[in-house]
């Protein structure tokens, strides 16, 4: 085994406690994709570009590759493992993918339901423009994004009580 | 609810079959974070690997020395070519009949080859040990530049090739050419061009670009020594093709392979080729009998595993002065790197690039292709598109609009003046296809219809002269394509890979209770086959869609299929299904006769089973034909309800659209708004409308990024550009511009359900549709032809060189 010494961290990931030791270069992406089998989130890059890793971590989006394990001690993280409803329905972000056509190959689609998730925390009812502009840290190689509006769209709607009309195209 | 009381049209519903903008099954465990892709996957005791690659592009390696990184703690074994010798691996065949070196044989030809593969307890310490290997290095002579790779004092790139005067594709004419692959009547199209009242002549390049997916390709490697057996997972489109070439690779005996494809996160072509990160991982798991893991990252897989295009065509053409085609002259630089591994079919060197007459009616025709060595990474796959169809593509599609700005005509009624007529299908074109169907000219009009094309050449003529009065410094450009693919390779008479027809298969067994599951040779990446396939079996039997699991991707479980590349899974996997589900509607036809106990010919299928004829009431669904297959068959026939069928193409199949594009751009700034963008496809028999749209929404973003930046690019030493996405153009959703899709429907005649395929067409008819247009913007101010990719520096440049910015 590697001699690098390692340091505890505690956390907590969607909703529970986590105490392990990791290596402080530990990248977080890697800590719960590894350490805790949560494989949800993905690599598409390691270089903060294309956003497959997205997670939340205190009700921020970050990319979680450009993150220490060590960095989120005592923070709360929720990867898209934890994005279901309490009651165990899907997230209207879920079902708005789905409905919308949101996803092809699925690789981005954990990222872009995360940041999309704070994006309407932040902005309940966003423009299209808005939408565009807020998940453009985040890449799809498959979509072409037309979809992935509509499906944010019609999560907006739900979320605010309303039925979206649109198709998916 | 009664059973008895619905409807046909619920019945139809209820099916969920083709023409239905079936929801995806995929997207269940997506949008849940349960996808499994390879590198979800951890097997006890797995090892990682990594490479050390050179940081030459030519380079004689004179030592390697590996002991401070075996030393390091963790880690297990260093890999070079003087271990893999013995195996006799550290040269692979390529696809292509070239060899290209595993890991380096005591040269590296391209930057970042691989020279080793460190085996370690984790990723990190592979990593460090990486840095603790020394490489020494002797430079030489690098070429980059395809057009002096044939040069006579060219270094010699391919020392191992020393003498052989024939390659795999005939004679070589220098030490760095590779091919040359020749089809038409040259004499007669040499005539054509020495008659014609108007030719032009031009150098379209297609710059060297790449497909990257999303997810990286990699794989895990598991041997199991006491059985002699290997599992592999891995990124692979054509899971039984990489477990051939295992085989042979190896010796280990095919049925002692077990390659499993999982979720695949996108694949482009990138994920056709083998690549030495597989090989390795094997020869890894052999030696050290554990599990072993290669995941490539982003610089690596821009820069290593494969690259696209980099076609380099010399395009004339010949015509009558109304505007009349009369012949059609191309010659192909084809830069193919430093080892010749393009992903073609074997006896194709420059795919279909015979497609290169396009839409149009072209009495004689002539194209050469050379492919030549440089010191650039090899590969050479079809980024989303059949082989070189794209390169075929851009090439007919940009020289129409040269000829049409030379003859002052206007480009839409220059490509229908020329464009095939409908009933002249099945076409013979001057090199050597039969194209299927096509309704080219009602295509086009209905396009034109739509985006209101004359208005737009008023505005824009207006626009002109606004810009010629200093009134605006906008110019508007409108990008006219009209494309013919080819594709759903292929028919065994003309398509192999290495030696094995590419034909393609599926296998539908009916449990008792009448729910299904159906493996296919083909494998998703994306495409949405567990929904769409389950929609063609769907209607061919009355079995709904829900009611059936498509599992594609284990080489163990699925037949014997090429994978899914070239846009062949609708015109090949998607016709063996469609004859799968008849032969077993053959014989439930038969079970259905003797449980109504009348003659099969007195039998007619409506929507879920068979019926009496005159006689509607007495009827026998699916379903209930299903259970008595297991349990009262017919006396004499066998029991069960299943069916395997391999389908041979009779043809390729020929989608077509018509593109538009219209774009405003900043002669100041050089950047380009994309204003509108009008996609009309044409692939026959549309399986689901919903995905169909996707497809196209996601090809053309592809095809946007293409022509507006994305490159790969060397320096003149051979260091590769921007290998990574800080550089690499990948549109974000705020550059990506809103696309508006449309269709006309011409089926096959020759495929089952008449389906064509599309994937691949937005990306084929899309990157001459935008670069048409930054073309046709320029085209007054005197321009001809502006080379892609067309990012806002380059743009800029052209106003600049044109003198707009005083
Ligand atoms: S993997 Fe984190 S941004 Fe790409
Ligand atoms: S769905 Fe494939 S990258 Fe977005």
């Amino acid at each position: 085994m590697s001699e690098i010494d390692t340091i505890p961290v505690s956390l907590t990931v969607n909703g529970r406690k986590v105490q392990r030791f990791v290596e402080p270069r530990t990248l977080l992406i890697h800590f719960l994709r590894e350490e805790l089998n949560l494989t949800g989130a993905h690599i598409g890059c390691e270089t903060s570009h294309c956003g497959a890793c997205t997670v939340e971590i205190d009700g921020a989006s970050v990319k979680s590759c450009t993150m220490f394990a060590v960095q989120a001690n005592g923070a709360s993280v929720t990867t898209v493992e934890g994005l279901a409803n309490a009651d165990g329905t899907l997230h209207a972000l879920q079902e708005g993918f789905r409905q919308m056509h949101g996803l092809q190959c699925g690789f981005c689609t954990p990222g872009m339901l995360m940041r999309a998730k704070v994006l309407l925390s932040e902005n309940p009812d966003p423009t299209e423009e808005e939408i565009r502009f807020g998940i453009a840290g985040n890449l799809c190689r498959c979509t072409g994004y037309q979809n992935i509006v509509k499906a944010i769209q019609y999560a907006a709607a739900k979320l605010n009580g309303r039925t979206y009309q649109e198709a998916a195209e | 609810m009664n059973e008895m009381v619905i409807t046909r049209a619920e019945r139809e519903a209820r099916l969920e079959g083709m023409g239905c903008k079936r929801k995806r099954v995929e997207d269940v465990r997506f949008t849940q974070g349960k996808g499994q892709y390879v590198d979800d996957i951890k097997l006890p005791g797995m090892l990682h690997g990594d490479f050390v690659r050179s940081q030459y592009a030519h380079a004689n390696i004179k030592r390697i020395d590996a002991s401070k990184a075996l030393a390091l703690p963790g880690v297990v074994a260093v890999i070079t070519a003087e271990e893999l010798k013995p195996l006799g691996l550290h040269w692979m065949p390529t696809l292509a009949g070239d060899v290209q070196a595993v890991l380096a044989d005591g040269r590296v030809s391209f930057q970042n080859q691989e020279i080793a593969f460190v085996v370690a307890e984790n990723r990190y310490i592979a990593d460090d040990a990486i840095q603790l290997i020394e490489v020494e290095y002797e430079e030489l002579p690098v070429i980059v530049d395809p057009f002096r790779a044939m040069d006579p004092d060219a270094p010699v790139l391919r020392p191992d090739l020393a003498g052989k005067t024939t390659g795999a594709h005939g004679p070589r004419k220098h030490h760095n050419h590779i091919f040359e692959w020749t089809i038409g009547d040259k004499s007669a199209t040499d005539d054509a061009f020495a008659n014609a009242e108007v030719t032009i002549k031009e150098l379209i390049s297609y710059h060297r670009t790449h497909p990257s997916p999303l997810e990286t390709c990699q794989c895990l490697a598991s041997f199991d020594k006491i059985k002699g057996e290997l599992t592999l997972y891995g990124t692979f489109q054509a899971p039984h093709v990489i477990r051939t070439v295992a085989s042979l690779l190896s010796k280990i005996p095919e049925h002692k392979i077990h390659v499993i494809a999982p979720d695949i996160g996108g694949g482009f072509g990138n994920k056709v080729g083998a690549y030495a990160g597989y090989i390795c991982s094997i020869v890894a798991s052999i030696v050290t009998g554990l599990p072993v893991k290669w995941v490539e990252d982003r610089m690596e897989n821009l820069s290593t595993t494969s690259f696209a295009r980099d076609y380099h065509m010399t395009t004339e053409i010949a015509a009558t002065k109304d505007g009349k085609v009369t012949g059609l002259r191309v010659h192909v630089l084809a830069d193919h790197g430093a080892f010749d591994s393009c992903a073609d079919p074997s006896k194709w060197p420059a795919g279909f690039m015979n497609i290169v007459t396009g839409s149009y009616d072209f009495p004689v025709a002539h194209l050469a292709v050379d492919g030549v060595y440089t010191n650039k990474a090899p590969g050479g796959v079809a980024y989303r598109c059949s082989f070189r169809v794209t390169e075929a593509a851009y090439c007919i599609e940009r020289a129409m609009d040269i000829l049409a700005q030379k003859l002052g005509m206007d480009p839409a009624d220059l490509r229908m003046k020329n464009f095939i007529r409908r009933e002249q299908f099945p076409y013979q074109s001057a090199l050597g296809w039969e194209y299927d169907s096509g309704d080219y000219h009602l295509a086009m009009q209905k396009a034109m219809d739509a985006i209101g094309y004359r208005e737009l050449r008023a505005e824009q003529k207006a626009k002109q002269e606004a810009f010629r009065r200093g009134e605006t410094r906008e110019i508007m450009g409108i990008g006219v394509t009209f494309f013919t693919e080819i594709v759903g390779a292929g028919p065994s008479k003309n398509c192999d890979i290495l030696g094995v027809a590419m034909f393609d298969s599926a296998e539908i067994r009916i449990h008792p209770t009448g729910s299904i599951i159906a493996r296919m040779g083909s494998k998703s990446q994306g495409q949405g086959h567990e929904t769409t396939w389950a929609q063609i079996i769907a209607t061919e039997l009355g079995i709904p869609a829900d009611d059936i699991m498509i599992e594609e991707g284990n080489t163990d479980t699925a037949p014997y299929g090429l994978g899914t590349y070239g846009s062949r899974s609708t015109p090949v996997a998607g016709a063996a299904i469609a004859m799968a589900a008849r032969k077993i509607k053959n014989k439930a036809q038969m079970i259905a006769a003797h449980l109504l106990e009348v003659s099969e010919y007195d039998l007619e299928w409506d929507i879920d089973g068979f019926r009496v004829k005159g006689n509607p009431e007495r009827v026998k669904t699916m379903k209930e034909i299903a259970w008595a297959a297991y349990n009262s068959p017919p006396p004499g026939l066998e029991p069960g309800l299943e069916a395997v069928n391999y389908y041979d193409p009779p043809n390729m199949t020929y989608p077509f659209g018509a593109y538009f594009c219209v774009m405003d751009i900043d002669v100041d700034t050089g950047v380009a708004k994309i204003r509108r963008f009008y996609a009309l496809d044409d692939c026959g028999t549309r399986i689901n409308p919903m995905i169909i749209e996707g497809q196209v929404h996601g090809g053309l973003t592809e095809a946007f990024a293409i022509a507006m930046g994305q490159e790969i690019k060397y320096d003149e030493m051979g260091n590769v550009q921007g290998a990574s996405f800080m550089d690499f153009f990948l549109p974000t959703a705020v550059e990506t511009p809103h696309w508006e899709t449309d269709f006309t429907v011409t089926p096959s005649p020759h495929h089952p359900i008449g389906a064509k395929g599309v994937g691949e067409s937005p990306n084929v008819g899309g990157v001459p549709a935008f670069s048409n247009a930054v073309n046709d913007a320029f085209g007054f101010l005197g321009t001809t032809h502006i080379q892609m990719p067309h990012d806002a520096w380059r743009v800029w440049e052209v106003a600049r060189r044109l003198g707009l910015h005083g």
